[in-house]
């Protein structure tokens, strides 16, 4: 036997959870959803054996108001829902967005809209994690492909959320979450850890909301000296409520600032034969792994096609999209849904240039379904 | 008789000189609310039942939802919160699993507490997780301008009433009661040293604490039913009121409209929090 000891099969589920673990993870709330619940599941026996602390919310509203609060006590904190739960959890991640308090909001999947089809794979929440929440507000969504890599975005979503102070949400799908792998974590040593800012100012020259340094104002948990305001209306840079419009607008432009100016941190993406492609496929999720497969076989038959699997949806990769797609007259976007992430990338490249291969009743799209697309084209 | 003191050597009054410790000196004041409302009072009593407790204001946290009430938190020189609608115990119970150590004061008026928030509010106490609710009970939505709540008398009017009210309201106390809180009880913000006193005993006790503030508002629902000023309203309290021996003593009937003071719940139950610690060792044992 070669299997090195710490390979093992593996849910995606489980892999975020142990990947919460992983990144410092001290406190989750939820609310039991299929086919999110095995998060709260492995968490609720893994959290107290680390010292962390699990609790079962009455709902879905409650999960990620308790989330926000455990956050605002200093501790890194994640919930996990399905579409109905990330439905009602908006109104709060949109007051984590406006109080910047960090935290991870973990979506798996599954065909909507309404109740729809519990155990069913969909990527129909990708513009509810974008918009879902009224006002403007920038948002970060990573979304994995294989249960590996929900362990690492888990990480990278605790990273990022603590990093740049918002809210992060992790967009699992149901065949990523439900599917078992064998995966190789990596160790603690391998992993790396990113902890919020921080500051050493006396009490009363804090201010939670300051324009310094680097658009992301440090968070001093409460209980620990630094007594301030935190409210959903807009506010100054004390955290105190304000009607004044020349406090609001500079406040908008810094939340959506410290986004812009990290992209290159924060847009995470695998490309491959992009050069001399003249396909490309743009796919994420469970579609990237049938992607990838449409995408060997139209080699082997001679066909030149790049690939772009996308693991950061939110901000959405512009640059990236139009650089891999400048001199390519087809592009190809497969997704479980009635065409999402196709309105972003159709609004960067062109309508003219894209096909869209859209399936939204509960199966996985086939490889044989973008390929048909590949080839029709050619 | 008396002398009459110089102006500058009137001594300050005690409530004065504790507020001054206790208000933020960096926010803009004046307050929200309108002349003659009860929240002020409310605030009051807090403060000073948390000066009486000398408790370290690092320690203390003051959690609000939605509403005139919800505008409370801003004021006081406390770890403050002021979140959504309904949720300010969601927010609160996140807190105090992290940083159990806290005293933590959820401020809510009656939409907020049972209408959006009713459901957070029976399993905030089911859990009995040691979290201090105020309830500031003014029958009506006073903010967005007199409309029901779930605590507006029947046969009232208001502006979402405009025929009468058709709807019975709900006993707070009693509900937090029957939902498992360790310590609940009621007094209006015309009994401000019963109050204070409520509110003391409430921030001291482990567990789900509840007190009831019932409270009034003349600008809205008080001027569409012609209940009078405020003053008028604050006589209404101290005369419709009574405490829970008088009431022991009354028939139901007798009851009707009454609001009954006194503290409903005075019982020791395992805090969440505590108990949660257990959970912890039983699970690191496991492990080890």
């Amino acid at each position: 036997m070669t299997t090195e000891p710490s390979a093992r099969l593996m849910q995606g589920d489980a892999a975020c959870a142990e990947g919460a673990i992983a990144a410092g993870c001290y406190f989750f709330a939820g609310y039991p959803i299929t086919p999110a619940t095995e998060i709260a599941e492995v968490l609720a026996r893994r959290l107290p054996q680390v010292g962390g602390r699990f609790i079962q919310m009455e709902d879905e509203i409650a999960s990620i108001a308790a989330v926000i609060g455990a956050a605002v006590g200093g501790a890194k904190a994640m919930t996990a829902t399905s579409g109905p739960g990330l439905s009602l959890m908006q109104e709060n991640i949109g007051y984590a967005a406006m109080t910047e308090i960090p935290c991870v909001i973990v979506d798996v999947q599954r065909l909507g809209p309404s109740t729809g089809r519990p155990t069913s794979p969909s990527q129909g929440d990708v513009m509810a994690a974008r918009w879902g929440a009224h006002g403007d507000h920038p948002i970060i969504a990573l979304c994995p492909s294989s249960v590996r890599e929900t362990f690492d975005l888990t990480v990278q979503a605790f990273n990022f959320a603590e990093l740049y102070r918002t809210p992060v949400i992790l967009l699992l799908d149901e065949v990523i979450g439900h599917m078992r792998e064998r995966v190789t974590l990596p160790s603690p040593e391998e992993i790396e850890l990113v902890e919020r800012p921080s500051t050493t100012v006396p009490p009363e020259w804090y201010k939670p909301y300051e324009n310094f340094p680097a658009d992301v104002p440090p968070l001093m948990p409460f209980g620990t000296g630094y007594r301030y305001h935190i409210t959903g209306l807009h506010h100054d840079e004390r955290g105190y409520p304000t009607n004044r419009s020349d406090e609001v607008q500079p406040w908008l432009d810094r939340i959506f600032r410290k986004i812009e100016r990290s992209l290159s941190e924060i847009l995470l993406y695998d490309a491959d034969g992009i050069e001399n492609a003249e396909t490309l496929i743009i796919a994420y999720g469970a579609t990237a792994r049938s992607a990838r497969y449409a995408v060997e076989k139209a080699r082997k038959r001679g066909r030149e096609v790049g690939f772009l699997a996308l693991k950061t949806l939110w901000p959405f990769p512009e640059e990236v999209v139009e650089h891999a797609a400048a001199r390519l007259h087809r592009v190809v976007v497969p997704e479980m849904n009635m065409g999402q992430i196709a309105l972003e990338v159709e609004r960067v490249i062109g309508r003219h240039k894209v096909r869209r291969v859209n399936r939204a009743d509960g199966e996985m799209i086939q490889p044989a379904q973008i390929l048909a697309a590949i080839e029709e084209w050619a | 008789m008396t002398t009459k003191q110089p102006f500058n050597k009137v001594k300050t009054p005690r409530e004065s000189r504790v507020h001054e410790r206790y208000l933020r000196h960096s926010k803009k004041f004046p307050n929200v609310w309108c002349a003659g409302c009860g929240i002020g009072i409310v605030m009051g009593s807090i403060i000073r039942a948390i000066d009486d407790l000398q408790l370290d204001k690092n320690d203390i946290a003051m959690i609000s939802g939605i509403g005139c009430t919800g505008r409370m938190p801003v004021y006081v020189d406390f770890n403050t919160m002021h979140t959504t609608h309904g949720r300010a115990l969601a927010f609160a119970t996140g807190l105090k699993m992290v940083r159990p150590e806290m005293k933590i004061i959820v401020v809510m008026g009656d939409g907020d507490a049972l209408a959006i928030g009713g459901n957070h509010f029976i399993h905030a106490a089911r859990r009995n997780i040691g979290l201090t609710t105020i309830v500031v009970n003014n029958t009506t939505y006073g903010m967005t301008g007199g409309q029901y709540s779930p605590t507006t008398p029947t046969d009232a009017i208001a502006s979402t009433a405009p025929y009468g009210h058709i709807e019975q309201p709900f006993p707070i106390a009693e509900l937090a009661a029957v939902s498992g809180a360790a310590f609940v009880a009621r007094s209006t913000v015309y009994h401000v040293r019963e109050l204070e006193k409520y509110i003391a005993q409430a921030i001291e006790k482990e567990g789900f604490t509840v007190v009831e503030a019932v409270s009034y508002c003349h600008t809205t629902l008080g001027r569409i039913n012609r209940w009078g000023t405020a003053p008028d309203m604050m006589r209404r309290l101290k005369e419709q009121s009574v405490t829970r021996r008088q009431a022991d003593g009354m028939s139901e009937e007798e009851k009707q409209g009454l609001i009954v003071r006194g503290v409903f719940v005075d019982r020791a139950v395992p805090e969440y929090t505590q108990l949660y610690d257990h959970i912890i060792e039983r699970a690191e044992a496991e492990v080890a």
